[in-house]
Order: C-alpha cells, then sequence, then structure tokens
C-alpha cells in the first residue's frame, strides 16, 4: 500500500542552470545595475543626510505636531514624541535614521513606480487581469526569496535593501490606485464625460480626486509594508534597526532582541498613525 | 411651428459579439428575448426614429430595461449607437471626431443626472463652474457665471458647502445649476427627480417649468413616472424593450392608446384609482371621548377653531360628531353629549380606492371617517383632500 502514499516520481529541474543564468544576466547588465545601484546609493544617502542634519529635537517637535494635528488630539503627538524620544534613550536614534532612510527611499520609488501603473491598470479590465497574478506573486511570495536578486544585481548594501522593499511595497499602492480610479461612481464619471472633459481632464480633475481616499489607504499600506521589509532587508546588508534585531537572534540576546524590535514597532506606529490621520482628512 | 432640432434616424444599439446575426433577427420581427437567449445580444434599442423640436420638453417614458436612459446616452455620445443616426440640426453626430464632439458636449448639450453625478471633492461652486472650467473659460469668469446659476436654482449662500451637506433637492439644483452653467440649448435629463421624496419631486417639477419658460431650453426628460411625463411633457413617446411604442402629446395619448400596454401604463397616472384613502388621510384634530362633559367639547373646539368634534369610546371606537350648534344646546340644556351626538356618519375603510368614496365624499355635509375592522378611529378624510390628492 506504499504507493499510495509516496509520490510516484520526481523530475529536478536544473537549479544550476537558473543561477547561472541570473548569474550570467547580472554580468551583462552590470553597468546598468551599477548605475542603478550608484543611484539608489545616492538617494538613502541623501534622505540619511537630510535626516541627520535635523536636531533630534526638531525632529521629535515635528512628530509631536503632526500626531496633534492628524490625531487631532493634544494626548496622541505627546504619546508618539515620547516614544521616539525612547528610541533615542535606549541608544537607537542613528539606527532609526539609517532605518527611516532606506523605508522612505523605498516608498518613494514604490510610489514613483506605483501610482501611474495604477492609473494605467485602471483603465483596461483585460491589462488589469494581466497584472492580477504578477501582484499576487509579487505580494505572497515570501519576501527572503527578493533577497537574492536585490543581492545578486545588486550587491550588499542599503541599495538592495531598498530595491527588495519595492518589489515587495510597491503591490498595495499599484492595485488600490487601479481599484479606487475603477470604483468612482459611474454617473460621475458620465458627468465628466457629458462637459466634455478630455481623458486627462476626467482623470486628473474627477477620477483621481474622487479616488483619493483609497489611492491613500494603499499608500499607507505601502508605508506599512516597507517598515516589514526593514527586518529582512539586514540579511543583505542593509543597516539600520533591523541589523540589531539580526545580530539578537543570531546571539540569542533577548535584551537586545525586545530594545530593537520595540523601536521598529514604534516607528512604524509612527508612521502608520501619521500618515493615516493627514489622508483620511482628505478623504472626507 | 418650431423647427427640428434633433432627429433620431433608425438607431438601435445592440450589446454583444454576434451582432449581425441579431440585427436580422430583430429586422425578421423577432422579440428582445428570443433573440438574447438564441445569440446572446441585448438588444437595448431597435430602430428608434424620433423628432425634437427647439424648446420643447420631449419625454421618453419606460420601464426600467427598456432601454430609455440607453437611448438618453445616444444624444450626446455617451453611448455610441450600433447603426442609425442621432441629427443634431442635421450633422449627425457619430460622424463627429474626437475634437468636434469635445466642442459639442461643452457647448451644445449638457446632462443631468439621476443620483446628481456630483464630485463630491469639489464644493458646489466648483461643480457648478465644473463645464466651465474644462472649457478653459477663466477662474474669475466661469466663477460669476456659475454664481449666477447658483442663485438661479435658490442656493444662494450654500456656493462653499460641500456637497455632502446637502439635502437630494438642493443636490439635483447643483446638477441643474451646472449642466445650465455652460449656456447648452439641450438639457439631457436622465430621470432627474426619481431619487427624491416626492414632495420635493413636485417642487423641482414645477421650477424646471418655471425655468425652461424662462430659459427656452430643449430637454429631453427621462422617467419612468407617467404623472410626470403627462405634467413634464410636451411630446411623450412610451418605450419598451428598446423600441418607441407610442408618440404624442399627453391628450393625444390618453385619448388613443396605440395599444394595451400604452392603455394600461396611461391608466396608472388616474390616481384615484391606485391611491386608497390611507394615503390621504389625517389625523382628526378636535377629539373626545364619549363620558367626557359636554364643556370639554366646547373647549376643545374653541382651542382647534372648528365646528365639530369627534366622539369615540375608551376603545377608541368611532361613536360619532357633535357639531358646536348641538354643544352649545346641550349645554344650555343641560343634556349629555350621547342625546345630542350625530351617529349617522359615514365611515370607509384604510384600503378602500379613492375612486370608491368619491361620491360618499361628494355628499355629505361631514368629512368621512376612517375606521378598522373593529370600528377603531383611525383618521378622517375631508372632501378637499379627496379633491386635492387627485390633482
Amino acid at each position: 500500500m506504499e504507493w499510495l502514499f509516496n509520490f510516484p516520481f520526481e523530475i529536478k529541474p536544473d537549479l544550476n542552470a537558473i543561477d547561472s543564468a541570473v548569474r550570467g544576466f547580472a554580468l551583462w547588465a552590470a553597468p546598468v545595475l551599477d548605475a542603478l545601484s550608484g543611484g539608489l546609493i545616492w538617494l538613502v544617502n541623501s534622505i540619511a543626510w537630510l535626516l541627520s542634519h535635523i536636531p533630534w529635537f526638531l525632529l521629535i517637535a515635528g512628530v509631536f505636531f503632526l500626531g496633534w494635528k492628524a490625531r487631532k488630539d493634544l494626548k496622541s503627538g505627546l504619546l508618539y514624541a515620547a516614544l521616539l524620544f525612547l528610541i533615542g534613550v535606549v541608544g537607537y536614534w542613528d539606527a532609526m535614521i539609517t532605518t527611516l532612510s532606506i523605508v522612505l527611499s523605498g516608498v518613494l520609488i514604490s510610489l514613483l513606480i506605483g501610482l501611474p501603473v495604477g492609473v494605467i491598470l485602471s483603465t483596461s479590465v483585460r491589462l488589469n487581469n494581466l497584472a492580477r497574478p504578477i501582484l499576487d506573486t509579487m505580494q505572497t511570495m515570501p519576501s527572503f526569496v527578493y533577497l537574492i536578486p536585490a543581492l545578486l544585481f545588486f550587491g550588499l548594501g542599503s541599495q538592495s535593501g531598498v530595491i527588495a522593499t519595492v518589489i515587495y511595497a510597491v503591490v498595495p499602492v499599484i492595485r488600490l490606485t487601479s481599484l479606487g480610479i475603477r470604483q468612482v461612481d459611474r454617473e460621475v464619471v458620465e458627468a465628466a464625460a457629458s462637459f466634455g472633459s478630455t481623458r486627462w481632464q476626467s482623470l486628473f480633475k474627477v477620477q483621481i480626486p474622487q479616488a483619493m481616499p483609497t489611492i491613500m489607504a494603499g499608500v499607507n499600506q505601502t508605508l506599512m509594508m516597507a517598515m516589514a521589509m526593514v527586518v529582512t532587508c539586514s540579511m543583505i546588508g542593509a543597516r539600520g534597526l533591523g541589523v540589531e534585531v539580526l545580530n539578537a537572534v543570531n546571539r540569542v540576546e533577548m535584551g537586545r532582541g525586545i530594545l530593537s524590535g520595540a523601536s521598529v514597532v514604534i516607528l512604524a506606529v509612527i508612521l502608520d498613525r501619521v500618515t493615516q490621520g493627514w489622508f483620511g482628512k482628505e478623504g472626507n | 411651428m418650431a423647427n427640428t432640432l434633433i432627429q433620431v434616424k433608425n438607431l438601435s444599439k445592440l450589446y454583444g459579439l454576434n451582432r449581425s446575426e441579431a440585427a436580422s433577427m430583430m429586422r425578421a420581427g423577432s422579440d428582445k428575448n428570443t433573440v438574447y437567449q438564441k445569440t446572446g445580444v441585448t438588444a437595448a434599442l431597435w430602430d428608434i426614429n424620433l423628432e425634437v423640436k427647439q424648446g420643447e420638453i420631449y419625454v421618453l417614458i419606460g420601464l426600467s430595461g427598456s432601454g430609455k436612459s440607453t437611448l438618453l446616452r445616444c444624444f450626446n455620445r455617451l453611448n455610441r449607437p450600433t447603426s442609425g443616426e442621432v441629427l443634431f440640426e442635421g450633422k449627425s453626430l457619430t460622424e463627429m471626431n474626437k475634437k468636434e464632439l469635445l466642442e459639442f458636449r461643452r457647448n451644445r448639450i449638457s446632462m443631468v443626472f439621476q443620483s446628481f453625478g456630483l464630485m463630491s471633492h469639489r464644493d458646489v461652486l466648483g461643480n457648478v463652474a465644473y463645464g466651465l472650467e474644462v472649457k478653459g473659460v477663466p477662474r474669475a469668469e466661469r466663477e460669476e457665471k456659475a454664481m449666477k446659476m447658483i442663485e438661479m436654482v435658490g442656493l444662494s449662500g450654500w456656493e462653499h458647502k460641500s456637497c455632502a451637506q446637502l439635502s437630494g433637492g438642493m443636490r439635483q439644483r447643483v446638477g441643474i445649476a451646472r449642466a445650465l452653467a455652460n449656456d447648452a440649448e439641450v438639457l439631457l435629463m436622465d430621470e432627474p427627480f426619481s431619487a427624491l421624496d416626492p414632495l420635493v419631486r413636485r417642487e423641482m417639477q414645477f421650477e424646471l417649468l418655471s425655468l425652461q419658460r424662462k430659459l427656452k431650453k430643449t430637454i429631453i426628460f427621462v422617467t419612468h413616472d407617467i404623472d410626470e411625463a403627462f405634467k413634464l411633457g410636451d411630446t411623450v413617446s412610451i418605450m419598451r424593450d428598446g423600441r418607441i411604442i407610442q408618440t404624442g402629446t399627453p391628450e393625444e395619448m390618453s385619448t388613443n392608446p396605440a395599444d394595451d400596454y400604452v392603455r394600461e401604463f396611461i391608466g396608472s397616472a388616474d390616481k384615484s384609482k391606485v391611491l386608497t384613502v390611507k394615503n390621504i388621510m389625517m389625523t382628526p384634530a378636535c377629539m373626545m371621548r364619549s363620558h367626557d362633559g359636554i364643556e370639554l367639547a366646547i373647549r376643545e373646539m374653541r382651542a382647534n377653531a372648528l365646528s365639530s368634534i369627534y366622539v369615540v369610546n375608551d376603545e377608541m371606537q368611532f361613536e360619532g360628531i357633535i357639531t358646536i350648534a348641538q354643544a352649545i344646546r346641550a349645554h344650555r340644556e343641560h343634556l349629555r353629549p350621547a342625546d345630542v351626538m350625530e351617529r349617522e356618519i359615514q365611515t370607509t375603510h384604510g384600503d378602500a380606492l379613492i375612486a370608491d368614496i368619491m361620491p360618499v365624499a361628494a355628499e355629505t355635509p361631514f368629512p368621512i371617517a376612517v375606521v378598522d375592522e373593529e370600528n377603531r378611529l383611525q383618521g378622517i378624510v375631508t372632501k378637499s383632500s379627496v379633491l386635492t390628492a387627485l390633482m
């Protein structure tokens, strides 16, 4: 009866061939990849430079102010400022700045790619159906897998982290931009057309503004997913808080794990709440 | 006689893949359902011919799925006909290129929608000015124009409110102002008042008529309400299953319906055969219980400025009416209310049709009492409420 429970045969694909093909491509496209890599490093460094030249107390004050405005509640502002202060107190201020600059770079690139792609997908049901399995794959593929090509093509460092982050985090903004635009009330779109709007006028004056709450929900999700990649990306040399978490795991240091993990959570919560409150306002 | 402004010739609109086969089936006289079952093609419109004259209100009426909204959208080419043409001042809409179509929509024709089609991210002013904005009219000029339109529809002071803050009737006023703002001579209205409650609807119909008289627009109006159609329409076309069954003035149509379907449709316009007593009854303003004193009856009547009072027992069962004259007599002669009560009062049930109580209502000196199976008083129907219900 064993044949019932054992799979009858196996064909092993030649994994080495795949590996060498990818490596071959990396060598062949090296000039382009290096240029890209350089660009990404410049972007991350610029944002890091900018953030690190804001005095720490101004950053905390900024978070207080944004939190207060976004949540319309003084206590929230105070809480977020205090939490951010705590990250500095436990000695992760610089790591936090580095992480933030990688996340922001990733989000920036995701938006630059995702918003136009979402708009294009919204215009055609067929394109949308075509893109769906691709987007599903990008989102469900274990995020560690992205580390391999990122590492191969862009080398060890923050730039690879940004690339892996973008692949993982670009999906929600594409999806929700496309969904938001397609969900705009049919009569409103008809109204725009009936007054003689061109396609662009209809898109920019009516459809995108009407879809804004949904698009912003996508932006917020993209931001959150970028945060989630921070720790993973430390495995391919992205610096910042993720490295601390990784070290804690490697050395089985519970204290370090809790502190660095909590710092990641705090940063994520602040980014989420501030952006949510901010975008939510536009929706109304 | 006014000039013909728009002409529709042999217009058809088919949805689906196998259109040519469906078209030949339709030509052979098959009905919409058979064609759909055989070919999978929906014949939304088939062989429509009509003429709209300058300055008239042309009403398209039919049940949902009859193709009236689809037809309306052919007039500004939101829908492109499968075959046939729409001629505007003799120029074919289907042959217009992109640029001509934009110009046509910007200057000649505008549209009002059933659920208003307002842009919630813009305020009232931004919505009304939209048509002018896409035309490229400078800001100051378009806002001035929009303000005039807002004033015309009676929304002054609301121009900077968001559309979400407005009631349904006010939102449709915004929709109408927006459509009027770019001075188009033709207004397409797709069931504009269907989403409004009856009182507001009546008011808006009235205002539309007076606007039309003032501005001399040509209006093509879609509705499923025969009363609305007859109230507004100079010419009415009844549609069914994608075809026009009859076109004519409301009078022509009611005196000479083309077939049973039209007759039935128009029949529903006679409200006395549709409305029941429940729809028009009122709560009696002045009521007493049979064991109350006569002084109370007089006080009640005086307080409400009425000349009669309804008498019920403790179970709310209707007993009769006491008039003020009888009450004063009872007061003087120290009689009990029961002694002077008028018991011969006409009663009816809430489910009775108005048509059935009309003869009674015309003759009885007192309002008719509406009671339920156990003779409990539900309300009253006066002569005037019967008559106004039929207006």
